[in-house]
């Protein structure tokens, strides 16, 4: 109880939240990390995922490509990048290993909402005269959304997660908060700093399922 | 000009035979200091994820609060969760291994809920009126039954903790992540590079082995 109290004061004094080691400073860096790679993830992810899924080919590798990914640490990656010459350019390496690391939930959840569209209603939408473009916007994409955003909230959430370990690297982000308790050995710094990015993860994770909850109903797989 | 070592550990080359030959008794200690932290954490992660899915199954208030609690505890960052345990645990194995089994817990728990509540209706009808009890009902028909997606949620917890070891290096009980964690702080790319090469080796190892167990395990899914 003791260590909470003093995590509490810790947080709630206002010198810790200023400044270029503050966790305004840190939240910031945190928040900017995590969109940047959600961005680029899905940028890479969702086309491959919903065209192959389109032409039904291919779900073996995205699946295997999502284990295979499970099986690298996403530290190891890190810490690899950042002894190549890409080192030396700020936050790319942290930017790349979070990518690889947010990439293989996007594309499962993605190419797995593709595929489960119900072939009953393809079928009755190629026997109306869509187009395979026509199919793809207006039939199979709003149908795999919901699964597709699922992906996107988890790939969202175990990025809030993960950047904290750019901090390991040297990077910026809430972890710094963390590793700097470490060396001083503070606990209490310690404990707030792992308060902050398990609230910042919650949140994420709130705001997608409010998202959802708000989105047209065919988005969110409503059948009324 | 200085003409370049002869030496790939002096040249601080990627792969470098001479890092392995040297350097063995260290990378064994990791490897098994590695295989160690996971093994004892997903054995303690099933031991206490059986029990809970269980519960979750027979009573229909429990399956709320279990999956609830066990996906937030899913939520909280690596190294947010080793912090967290700090002030209960301190500086100690003991600190990486009850983080990890956290995060087993949520994919175990899952995947055999997921099992038990996949047993057909029909059978478990049939060995109730075979004159079975709800113990010798659990433990002769409703588990075994639910192996095989038991099993896929013990191969992914697994994977996810050889992995997750890595980050204990920030305690000083990371295995192979201890090495990658101290290449990095001194650029000894050879040895950055074998830790990382040998964890992935270990995941897919651990997650062979497994698969194979699942095949010894349910002879009834191989016609």
């Amino acid at each position: 109880m003791n260590t909470l109290s003093s995590a509490w004061s810790w947080l709630t004094s206002s010198a810790n939240w200023s400044g270029d080691g503050g966790i305004t400073h840190r939240l910031t860096q945190h928040l900017y990390l995590t969109v940047v790679c959600l961005a680029l993830s899905c940028l890479i992810a969702l086309p491959v995922a919903v065209v192959l899924g389109h032409i039904g080919k291919g779900g073996a590798l995205a699946v295997n490509i999502s284990n295979v990914g499970r099986a690298v640490p996403t530290f190891a990656v890190l810490v690899l990048l950042l002894l190549t010459p890409l080192g030396r350019h700020g936050d790319w390496p942290t930017v790349i290993a979070l990518v690889l690391f947010a990439v293989p939930p996007l594309l499962t959840n993605a190419y797995v909402g593709m595929r489960e569209v119900d072939q009953d209603v393809v079928r009755a939408a190629r026997g109306m005269g869509m187009t395979g473009r026509q199919l793809l916007f207006h039939v199979e994409l709003p149908l795999a959304s919901p699964l597709i955003l699922t992906g996107m909230r988890i790939a969202a959430v175990q990025l809030v997660a993960t950047a904290t370990l750019a901090a390991l690297a040297g990077g910026g982000g809430l972890g710094r908060i963390i590793t700097a308790g470490f060396n001083l050995a503070s606990t209490p710094q310690v404990v707030a700093g792992a308060l902050l990015v398990a609230v910042f993860a919650l949140l994420v994770e709130t705001l997608f399922v409010i998202g959802q909850r708000l989105a047209p109903a065919w988005a969110r797989g409503s059948t009324e | 000009m200085t003409a370049p070592p002869h030496d790939c550990l002096a040249r601080n080359e990627w792969i470098c035979g001479a890092y392995l030959s040297t350097r063995r008794s260290i990378l064994w200690d990791a490897v098994l200091q590695h295989l160690q932290l996971t093994a004892v954490s997903v054995l303690v992660g099933l031991v206490l994820a059986v029990p809970l899915a269980v519960a979750a199954r027979r009573w229909r208030w429990a399956a709320g609060p279990v999956l609830g609690v066990t996906t937030v505890l899913y939520t909280i960052p690596s190294l947010a969760m080793f912090s967290l345990l700090l002030p209960v645990y301190g500086l100690s194995a003991s600190l990486v291994i009850a983080g990890l089994v956290l995060y087993s817990l949520t994919l175990l728990v899952r995947n055999i809920l997921a099992g038990l509540r996949a047993v057909p209706e029909e059978t478990r009808q049939a060995a109730r009126g075979m004159g079975y009890g709800p113990i010798r009902l659990l433990l002769a028909v409703e588990l075994p039954l639910s192996l095989p997606a038991a099993m896929a949620g013990l191969r992914i917890a697994t994977v996810s903790a050889v992995s997750l070891v890595t980050v204990g290096a920030i305690v000083g009980y990371g295995g192979l992540g201890n090495l990658i964690y101290s290449g990095m702080n001194s650029f000894f790319k050879a040895q950055v590079l074998t830790a990382s090469v040998l964890c992935v080796l270990i995941a897919v190892a651990a997650d062979l082995v497994l698969l194979g167990v699942q095949r010894l395990l349910t002879p009834w899914t191989r016609v």
